[in-house]
C-alpha cells in the first residue's frame, strides 16, 4: 500500500503516534486533579463561579474522559494505528513469506557475522550432511542449486514478526469492546428490600428506569463482621423469576456476582430499616405466621391471637445485633426477653409453646450492569499480552549456508545469518552452531 | 521471632548491602564483590522468610490472606521484587556495580514502610471488596513492573553520571566512574529492564480491570489511580516507540527511564495521598 498521499503519510507516521500518546498523557492528568462527576453546584462551591464555568467550557468537568475532545484524541490514536499498520504490514508479510533461497550470493557474502570453512567432500554430500546436522539442531533447512554451488536456508520464528501487529490490533479490539459496551450495554443500580422483587433498575447518570425483562428478588441480606468491627462480608440471597417462577438462585457477595441473560448483579451497598421481620410458630397447632413490624409498635398476629412488639434494640450504627421482644397471648403475664438478630427462641406459655424468630429488615444495594463488550475487551487484553511476549522476547532468525564447489571435488562453505531482534544472543548461538558443523 | 522482626531486619541489611556495593564502587575492592552478593542474597532470604511468616501468621489469626493488600505490605513486596530482579540482572549481565544504583531503592522502600508515620504494620483482615484472587494477581504483577522500572531509573541515573564524566574526560579505568559498565551496556540493560517492566505493568493494568469488573461491573472507570497507571503506561510506550522507530538511545532514554519512574511513584504513592479515589486503601 505504497501511497504518496500526504494525508495518508501524516496518519501513518510514528511521529503522530508519539505526539498523540504525549498529549493523552498530559491531558489525562487534568481529570485526576479535578474531581470528576460531581454536581455543577459542587464545582462552583469548590472553585468559584468563573473557574467552574471555564472548566465546563473546556469539558474538564463533569466528565472529561467522555468529552468530545478526549474521545477525539483516542479516535486519532486508533486511526493512526490502523493507517500505520496498513502501511507497514504488507512489507512485513512479504518478509515472512520471502523466498530466502533467492537471496543473491553476492549479498550473502557481505552479511555479518560470517563463518567460513573448507570441506574435503563434494557439494552434494556436504549439503546433505549439513542438512542433517541442522535438522538435529532444530533448523529445518531447504536447499536449492545456484550458479556454482548449493544454497541451504533455514529459519525460525518467521511469524514472530507479527507480534507488534498483534499488540496494535489488540488495542483496537479493546476500543471496539468498549464501544460495544457503551452502545449496547447499561449501568444502573437498585435498592431492593428483603422479600421484595423488581423488574426495573435505575440508570446511573439519569436515574431513568430500565426494564430487566425478568424479575429479581432479594430473599435475604446479611452481613458478617470481624472481631475488630471491620466488615467481613455482605451477602444477598437473590432469586431470578420469569413469569413468577424461580429460574435461578444465587447468594452473591462482593467480587462474586450473579449473571442472568447477560445482566449482572453486583453486591454494592445496603440499607438498614427500622423494621423487623418476625415469624412465630405455634408448636402445638403448627400454625405459622409472619409479619413485618416497625420498631416499638405493637402488632397483632390475628391467626395466632398474639400481640407482640420490639421494645428495645442494641446494635452498631444502623445494624441491630439484638432486640428485646415483648410477647403476649393474654394468658398470664407477657413474656419479655432478648433475642439476637436472626436467631430464634422458644417461648413457653401456659397454653402452648411458640418458636419465634426475628430479624432486622434490610435492603440490598445492587449494582446492575449489562456489558456485551466485556468479552471483546478481555479478548483484546489477552491478545495484547500474547503480542507483547512475541514482540519483546521472540525473534525471526535466519541462517544461510552457501556451498561452493572448489577444484578436486572439494567445497568451501560460507555460513551467515541474522535475527531481527536480540542480535548479540543470536550471534553467539550461530557461533556455537558453526563450531558444531564446521567439521563437515 | 515474628514476621515484623524479620522484615524489620531487612531494612538494615539492605542498607548494609547498599554500603557494601558503594564500597566496591568507590574503592574498587573487587574482593568484596562476592561478599556483597552473598550478603544481599541472605538479606533477600530473610525477607522472603519474613513475608512467608506474615502469611502464616495471618492464618493463625484466623484471617488467612496473602500479605499483599495494604500500603505496608505492598512496600515490602516492592523491595523484595527489586532485589529479586536486581539479583537476576547481576547474574545475567555479570556486573555488580549496578547494585549501587538498584539496592538503595529497596532500602528506601523498606525504610519508608518501617518509619513513615501513618503506615499501619498490622495484619488487618480484608474488607469484602479486597477479597479477590484477581486483586492478588493485580498487586503482584504491578509491583514486578514497578520494581523493574525502579531499576531502570537507577540505570538511567548511572548512565547520566557516567555520560557527563565521559564527555569531560576520556574513559580511564582508574577514575571513579571507569569501573561502571560501558555506556552501551548500561543503555542495553536499561532498555531490557523497561521492556520487562512494560509487559508486567500491562498485565497489572489488565488484572486490575478484571478485578474491578468482578467487584462492581466496570472494568475501567477513570479513577485517578487507574488513570495514572495508564499515564505511566503511555510514558513507557512512548519510550519504546522512540527507541524502536526513531532510534532514540543513550541520554534521552535515560531521562525517560527516570521520568517513567517518577510517574510510577506518583501512581503508587501520590495518588493515595494527594488525590482521592477508589483505591484509597493505601491511605490508612
Ligand atoms: C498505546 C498504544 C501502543 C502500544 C501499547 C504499542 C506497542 C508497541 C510495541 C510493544 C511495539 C513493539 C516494539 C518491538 O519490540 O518491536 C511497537 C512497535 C511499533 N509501533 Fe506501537 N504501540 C502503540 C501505538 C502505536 C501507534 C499509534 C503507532 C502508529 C504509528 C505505532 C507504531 C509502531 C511502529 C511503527 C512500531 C515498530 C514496528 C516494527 O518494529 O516493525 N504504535 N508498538
Amino acid at each position: 500500500m505504497k501511497n504518496n498521499n500526504p494525508i495518508w503519510d501524516f496518519f501513518a507516521s510514528v511521529k503522530l503516534a508519539l505526539f498523540t500518546l504525549f498529549i493523552l498523557s498530559i491531558t489525562s492528568i487534568i481529570g485526576t486533579v479535578i474531581p470528576q462527576k460531581e454536581s455543577a453546584q459542587w464545582y462552583i462551591d469548590k472553585f468559584g463561579e468563573s473557574t467552574a464555568n471555564l472548566f465546563q467550557i473546556l469539558s474538564f468537568t463533569p466528565d472529561m474522559y467522555s468529552s468530545a475532545w478526549f474521545l477525539f484524541l483516542l479516535g486519532l490514536l486508533c486511526l493512526n494505528l490502523i493507517v500505520c499498520s496498513l502501511e507497514r504490514f504488507p512489507g512485513v508479510w512479504r518478509q515472512i513469506k520471502a523466498d530466502n533461497l533467492n537471496t543473491p550470493v553476492t549479498r550473502l557474502e557481505k552479511m555479518t557475522p560470517q563463518h567460513q570453512w573448507q570441506s574435503p567432500s563434494g557439494p552434494e554430500s556436504v549439503a546433505s550432511s549439513l542438512k542433517q546436522a541442522l535438522n538435529t539442531n532444530g533448523w529445518q533447512a531447504e536447499e536449492r542449486k545456484v550458479d556454482d554451488g548449493i544454497l541451504l536456508f533455514a529459519q525460525q520464528g518467521a511469524m514472530t514478526r507479527t507480534g507488534v501487529y498483534i499488540v496494535h490490533t489488540s488495542i483496537l479490539v479493546i476500543f471496539a469492546g468498549a464501544l460495544i459496551g457503551s452502545f449496547l450495554g447499561f449501568k444502573g443500580s437498585v435498592m431492593l428490600p428483603e422479600t421484595r422483587s423488581t423488574d426495573k433498575i435505575y440508570a446511573f447518570d439519569t436515574q431513568t428506569p430500565i426494564d430487566l425483562g425478568f424479575e429479581v428478588r432479594c430473599d435475604l441480606f446479611n452481613m458478617e463482621f470481624y472481631a475488630n468491627g471491620m466488615p467481613k462480608s455482605y451477602r444477598s440471597q437473590l432469586a431470578i423469576l420469569e413469569n413468577g417462577k424461580v429460574v435461578k438462585e444465587k447468594a452473591i457477595v462482593v467480587n462474586d456476582p450473579l449473571t442472568y441473560k447477560g445482566i449482572t448483579f453486583y453486591q454494592s451497598s445496603y440499607q438498614a430499616y427500622q423494621e423487623f421481620l418476625i415469624t412465630i410458630v405455634n408448636k402445638k397447632t403448627g400454625v405459622s405466621e409472619s409479619a413485618i413490624i416497625p420498631y416499638q409498635q405493637q402488632q397483632n398476629m390475628p391467626e395466632s391471637g398474639i400481640r407482640l412488639g420490639i421494645i428495645n434494640a442494641e446494635g452498631q450504627g444502623q445494624s441491630v445485633t439484638r432486640m428485646k421482644i415483648w410477647f403476649n397471648d393474654d394468658n398470664g403475664e407477657p413474656s419479655v426477653f432478648w433475642l439476637d438478630n436472626g436467631e430464634q427462641a422458644t417461648v413457653e406459655r401456659s397454653t402452648s409453646n411458640y418458636t419465634i424468630s426475628a430479624k432486622q429488615m434490610y435492603a440490598t444495594g445492587l449494582q446492575v450492569a449489562k456489558d456485551p463488550g466485556v468479552w471483546v475487551v478481555y479478548t483484546g487484553c489477552f491478545l495484547m499480552i500474547i503480542g507483547l511476549i512475541v514482540a519483546f522476547f521472540m525473534s525471526h532468525r535466519r541462517i544461510w549456508l552457501y556451498i561452493r564447489e572448489d577444484t578436486d571435488n572439494k567445497s568451501s562453505i560460507l555460513m551467515t545469518g541474522n535475527a531481527n531482534k536480540n542480535k548479540a544472543d543470536f550471534e553467539k548461538k550461530m557461533q556455537l552452531l558453526a563450531q558444531q558443523i564446521n567439521t563437515i | 521471632m515474628d514476621s515484623s522482626q524479620l522484615i524489620g531486619i531487612t531494612t538494615f541489611t539492605y542498607l548494609f548491602s547498599t554500603i557494601l556495593y558503594a564500597i566496591i564502587f568507590i574503592f574498587k575492592t573487587k574482593r568484596l564483590e562476592t561478599v556483597a552478593t552473598i550478603f544481599t542474597i541472605i538479606a533477600f532470604l530473610i525477607q522472603t522468610a519474613g513475608i512467608g511468616l506474615r502469611w502464616l501468621e495471618s492464618y493463625q489469626m484466623g484471617i488467612g490472606r496473602a500479605p499483599l493488600t495494604n500500603m505496608y505490605e505492598s512496600v515490602v513486596f516492592f523491595a523484595w521484587t527489586i532485589i529479586l530482579i536486581y539479583l537476576v540482572i547481576e547474574w545475567k549481565f555479570k556486573t555488580r556495580i549496578i547494585g549501587v544504583f538498584a539496592v538503595p531503592f529497596a532500602f528506601l522502600a523498606m525504610a519508608y514502610g518501617s518509619f513513615a508515620s501513618g503506615i499501619s504494620k498490622e495484619i488487618s483482615p480484608l474488607i469484602p471488596a479486597l477479597q479477590s484472587n484477581w486483586l492478588i494477581a493485580h498487586v503482584v504483577t504491578c509491583f514486578i513492573g514497578y520494581a523493574a522500572f525502579a531499576i531502570a531509573a537507577g540505570l538511567g541515573i548511572m548512565y547520566l553520571i557516567k555520560n557527563t564524566s565521559e564527555t569531560r574526560q576520556s574513559t580511564n579505568d582508574s577514575t571513579l566512574l571507569g569501573s561502571l559498565p560501558p555506556l552501551k551496556v548500561i543503555d542495553d540493560i536499561t532498555h531490557k529492564t523497561m521492556v520487562f517492566g512494560f509487559l508486567w505493568l500491562s498485565i497489572g493494568i489488565i488484572t486490575g480491570a478484571i478485578w474491578a469488573n468482578s467487584a462492581w461491573g466496570t472494568y475501567w472507570s477513570w479513577d485517578p489511580k487507574e488513570t495514572w497507571s495508564l499515564i505511566t503506561w503511555f510514558v513507557y510506550a512512548i519510550t519504546l516507540h522512540a527507541r524502536y522507530t526513531r532510534g532514540w538511545g543513550g541520554t534521552r532514554i535515560a531521562w525517560l527511564a527516570i521520568l517513567g519512574f517518577i510517574s510510577v511513584i506518583f501512581t503508587y504513592y501520590g495518588v493515595n495521598f494527594l488525590l482521592s479515589g477508589l483505591h484509597s486503601y493505601g491511605a490508612n
